[in-house]
């Protein structure tokens, strides 16, 4: 099974390596994590493991979950995710296990998804990268905006712009992935997760973390070296 | 919370065998410099300018004059690339920048000795030595 736990961002600082140099690091508070159910091909056509992350109080919960929760025989959790498995992966798994940065200790790199920061309502500049107009020559209170979004012909019979066209609107906010991150260490009393670079999502995030699924050519040596 | 926890993770790296360094201090920056496979150590020399941000990402700003020209160098206090540093004089500082003295010409760039709060210099440096123990 690709090693994989959940986690919250906590924030970034720096660490200096053997030869002195600078480090820009994420601390990870991650798990511990508890497989809150298994799913078997013969059950559910897949296999699969859940996993629950963070107690909460119950009344914060709802019936069905601590239910859901308490047949793994773990607390109330507040967050679930599930883990794709090989078929047959199900069986190394039992509910109510408990899956902590130990099985880190060895993965030299890690994919991180979590949900980035809220940008709001942007412009194409910001969000699509537009070029804008000119400053002058002309161009008045128009100088951020995109341009043309098609004539009649592309409109043609239908008397809107074609779908898919990039303009202003909601950006951030959504599921982002970052493969291939060097993780620098762990810390196994504090569950601690230190991975290279910043991964995304505000403090306090939730991230999803697990080995590094493809790498390029040069990071795979390195991780096959050991 | 998360503060706490970022502290931690740099606690081990910080360095406790450097001596408290000041604003307005003259000192020697012993710095290593690593040239492929050899290493030798440079030595920079001037009045500590300034001090910046805090924990390991704690710097200084050091300046010096080099050929009639003002040069300021800045060195996170906790890289292992400084080797050591030696404090050659204390200056009496009133502000936390000395931003004043770049403006300064010939004599008038010198800082009086320290007299005022030398206790409590000592007291840091004691509880400096302590933490290295």
């Amino acid at each position: 099974m690709s090693k994989a736990i959940l986690g919250r961002k906590v924030g970034m600082t720096r660490i200096y390596d053997e030869q002195g140099n600078n480090v820009p690091v994420t601390v990870v508070q991650a798990g511990p994590c508890f497989v809150s159910q298994v799913k078997t091909a013969e059950t559910d056509g897949y296999d699969a493991v859940q996993l629950a992350f963070e107690d909460l109080k119950a009344r914060h919960s709802t019936y069905p979950l601590i239910g859901h929760d308490a047949k793994a025989g773990i607390a109330p959790k507040r967050f679930r995710r599930e883990v794709r498995l090989e078929d047959g992966g199900a069986a190394a798994y039992e509910a109510g296990q408990e899956i902590n940065v130990e099985s880190f200790a060895d993965v030299k790199f890690c994919d991180v998804i979590g949900t980035s920061k809220g940008k709001g309502f942007q412009g194409p500049m910001k969000r699509h990268g537009f070029a804008g107009q000119e400053a002058s020559h002309g161009v008045e209170r128009k100088h951020r905006s995109p341009g043309s979004i098609g004539g009649r012909s592309s409109n043609l019979g239908t008397g809107k712009p074609k779908k898919g066209i990039r303009m202003g609107g909601h950006m951030g906010a959504e599921q982002v992935t970052v493969r291939s991150l060097k993780v620098i260490g762990i810390d196994k009393d504090k569950n601690l997760l230190l991975i290279q670079g910043p991964v995304p999502g505000p403090k306090q995030g939730l991230l999803y973390v697990r080995e590094a699924t493809r790498l390029y050519k040069g990071k795979a040596k390195i991780a096959k070296a050991g | 919370m998360s503060d706490a926890i970022i502290a931690d993770v740099q606690k081990s790296h910080l360095r406790t065998d450097l001596p408290v360094i000041h604003v307005g201090d003259t000192v020697d920056v012993h710095v290593k410099i690593i040239e492929g496979e050899k290493s030798r150590i440079q030595v920079f020399q001037g009045v500590v300018l300034k001090k910046q941000n805090g924990g390991l990402e704690e710097t200084f700003t050091v300046r010096r004059i080099v050929a009639n020209e003002g040069v300021e160098r800045t060195f996170p206090m906790h890289s292992p690339r400084i080797d050591k540093v030696d404090i050659i004089r204390r200056g009496d500082a009133r502000r936390a920048k000395l931003y004043y003295l770049r403006d300064r010409v010939g004599k008038k760039r010198r800082l009086r000795d320290r007299r005022r709060g030398l206790e409590t210099v000592a007291k840091q440096e004691a509880a400096q030595q302590a933490a290295a123990k």
